[in-house]
């Protein structure tokens, strides 16, 4: 029943791939035990084999050892791990820092170390969504531990400087953790050449399945368990291996090419030039240059977001608003405030997130019908209106 | 599959009734502001001899509650006098359409504010305000509760925008916790000005600044 339907909210989530899905099977019919030691019995080693395998595989896409990538349950439990997992590991209570951008997996995370004692720096970014990288160096104090800026933003794509960052705080002798939930395979991550500790994955943004995601953490970096129980993972995150999702995120990784890249950033491009020269007052949110391929988010002035939404959604479109109308807790986005955007600019912007199911036409399609709602919602809306506001 | 809006709200909302302007409208209101997400605005017409709406349309910046809220009020209030029209509820308003989501709450009764406050504006324009009522502190208040702040989206009071309100020979003083440089100042002055003015003992509205 939804086959029909242009699916542009890959932030969010990604449909996976068949291929994906066929390599995880055997693991649920087939060699399904628990990863078990090498003196117990064989479908336990041959689980315990593939779950290797699979972190090897991935660890390779980050130019990291198979020892340094601890699985999660997904970037949230990464994001969490890597903050509490360093600041509870510290004898004093350290400073951390993170961005006013960041997901709420980090912010809120951030907010409830500041509960608990903990001093929490927050830089802020520029129009553009950029983190103002001097407010962060002069952030930097005797007792900073940890500092975690993303590495691309979820909802405006706007990618950060992580190497200058990063090797700033090598310098210092800081920590330094990038949530690359946005960018992992969309553009590369190399843990050998970007001075980073710590970065957080998942495979739901790249067609792998949902429920699984990994810790990368450099070799000899210390951190507290936060998830008590037995000694899975090295010891650093207990409770039973999602074997299946390990393998099929393995799957995953492989099956993302570079030409796929391309192409879905050909149609993000085209999206984009056909909105703004089709649809008059737009202003595409956050930078040009230094954005993820499969990232467009734009706010239709004059029109709020739920309304364009619900209209799409019954043209047979998903995709997402920064409105505080569409979300849970009726706020308006954090994002679009934060690079100094007005409630207004945040209520009009649409995301529109691609993956490698899009194709030409979905742009086409998807512009036609954003183009009509657009001037729809503006006939009946009291603002823009020539003479008036 | 399971929408949180009726199938009434839906229709509204892909076809509402009522839309635009009205040339030399008797009493007109604007509810809410781009900054809360939210905003109607009605223009009225009424017919002297029997008080009754004879016209009215909407204009919405919202979510589908908005509009669909929007729509109906003024199907509800054409034909009715201004004191039946003065007695819609929001209640009457969200059973009319089926209900609505108990969050959208905020979205929808900007409508029937919006309709009270147009009638109002014709009452005071056309001299009907029945018992001239003393402007006091605390009608100034309820009056800039339809103010917003636009850097929050609420209303002016709740955060704490408005430092001090003086009333005096019939001269209204706002102090407003704003530096009289900032983007949205003067857009806040007109809005504080567009709610007060209309008082009958009131002769001017000045703004002061934070220095």
């Amino acid at each position: 029943m939804n086959k029909d339907v242009v699916y542009l909210d890959n932030s969010a989530v990604t449909r996976i791939d068949e291929k994906v899905l066929e390599a995880m099977k055997p693991y649920f019919f087939d060699t399904y035990a628990v990863a078990t030691s090498e003196f117990a019995y064989t479908m336990g080693i041959e689980a315990k084999e593939a779950l290797e395998e699979a972190r090897e595989k991935i660890a390779d896409s980050l130019n990291a050892d198979a020892n340094e990538l601890i699985f999660t349950s997904g970037a949230t439990e990464s994001n969490n791990l890597a903050l509490k997992g360093i600041m509870y590991n510290q004898k004093e209570k350290g400073h951390l820092v993170v961005s006013d951008i960041e997901d709420f997996s980090v912010l809120n995370t951030a907010k409830k170390l500041e509960k608990q004692g903990y001093d929490v720096s927050y830089i802020s970014v520029d129009s553009k969504g950029r983190v103002n990288i001097e407010e962060l160096k002069d952030s930097i104090r005797e007792d900073t531990v940890l500092v975690s800026i993303q590495h691309a933003n979820q909802e405006i794509g706007t990618v950060q400087d992580i190497k200058t960052i990063g090797e700033y705080l090598a310098d210092k002798d800081v920590l330094f953790h990038t949530d690359a939930t946005h960018t992992f395979k969309r553009i590369p991550i190399d843990t050998r050449e970007f001075p980073v500790d710590l970065v957080t994955i998942s495979a739901h943004t790249i067609h792998g399945p949902r429920g699984i995601g990994a810790l990368y953490k450099k070799e000899g970096i210390k951190l507290e368990k936060i998830m008590d129980g037995g000694f899975q993972e090295n010891n650093l995150r207990a409770g039973l291996e999602n074997i299946p999702a390990a393998v099929g995120f393995a799957k995953a990784v492989e099956l993302i090419t570079e030409e796929e890249n391309e192409r879905i950033k050909s149609l993000r491009d085209k999206l984009i030039e056909k909105v703004e020269k089709e649809v008059e007052d737009v202003t595409l949110n956050g930078s040009r240059e230094h954005r993820i391929p499969h990232n467009a988010n734009i706010t239709f002035h004059y029109v709020e977001g739920e309304s364009i939404t619900l209209h799409l959604d019954m043209r047979g479109f998903a995709v997402s608003t920064g409105s505080a109308c569409f979300s849970k807790s009726l706020e308006a986005s954090h994002v679009i405030l934060g690079i100094g955007g007005d409630h207004e600019r945040a209520h009009g912007s649409i995301r529109f997130t691609f993956s490698r199911y899009n194709t030409e036409e979905d742009v086409d399609k998807t512009v036609a019908a954003v183009k009509d709602v657009v001037e729809n919602l503006r006939e009946i809306s009291p603002l823009g209106k020539k003479g008036s506001e | 599959m399971s929408s949180p809006y009726s199938d009434k709200v839906i229709e509204y909302f892909q076809n509402p009734k009522n839309v635009g302007e009205l040339e030399d409208p008797d009493g007109i209101a604007k509810e809410g502001s781009p900054a809360c997400g939210d905003m109607v605005q009605l223009h009225l017409k009424v017919d002297e001899e029997n008080q009754k709406i004879t016209d009215i349309k909407f204009r919405s910046y919202g979510c589908a509650s908005n509009i669909a809220t929007g729509s109906i009020i003024t199907e509800m209030a054409k034909g009715r006098t201004i004191d039946e029209a003065k007695e819609i509820t929001w209640q009457q308003a969200a059973d009319e359409l089926g209900g609505l989501p108990a969050v959208k709450n905020h979205c929808s009764v900007l409508a029937v504010d919006a309709l009270k406050e147009a009638i109002r504006d014709y009452e005071e324009k056309h001299g009907l305000v029945k018992e001239k009522v003393d402007t006091t502190i605390e009608i100034i208040k309820e009056r800039l509760k339809h103010v917003m702040n636009p850097i929050h989206g609420l209303d002016v009071l709740k955060t704490n925008l408005i430092e001090n309100i003086e009333l005096e020979d019939k001269v209204i003083t706002v102090i407003v916790d704003l530096a009289e440089d900032h983007q949205f100042a003067p857009v806040l002055k007109e809005d504080i000005k567009e709610k007060l003015e209309p008082r009958w003992d009131i002769e001017e509205v000045l703004i002061k600044y934070r220095e």
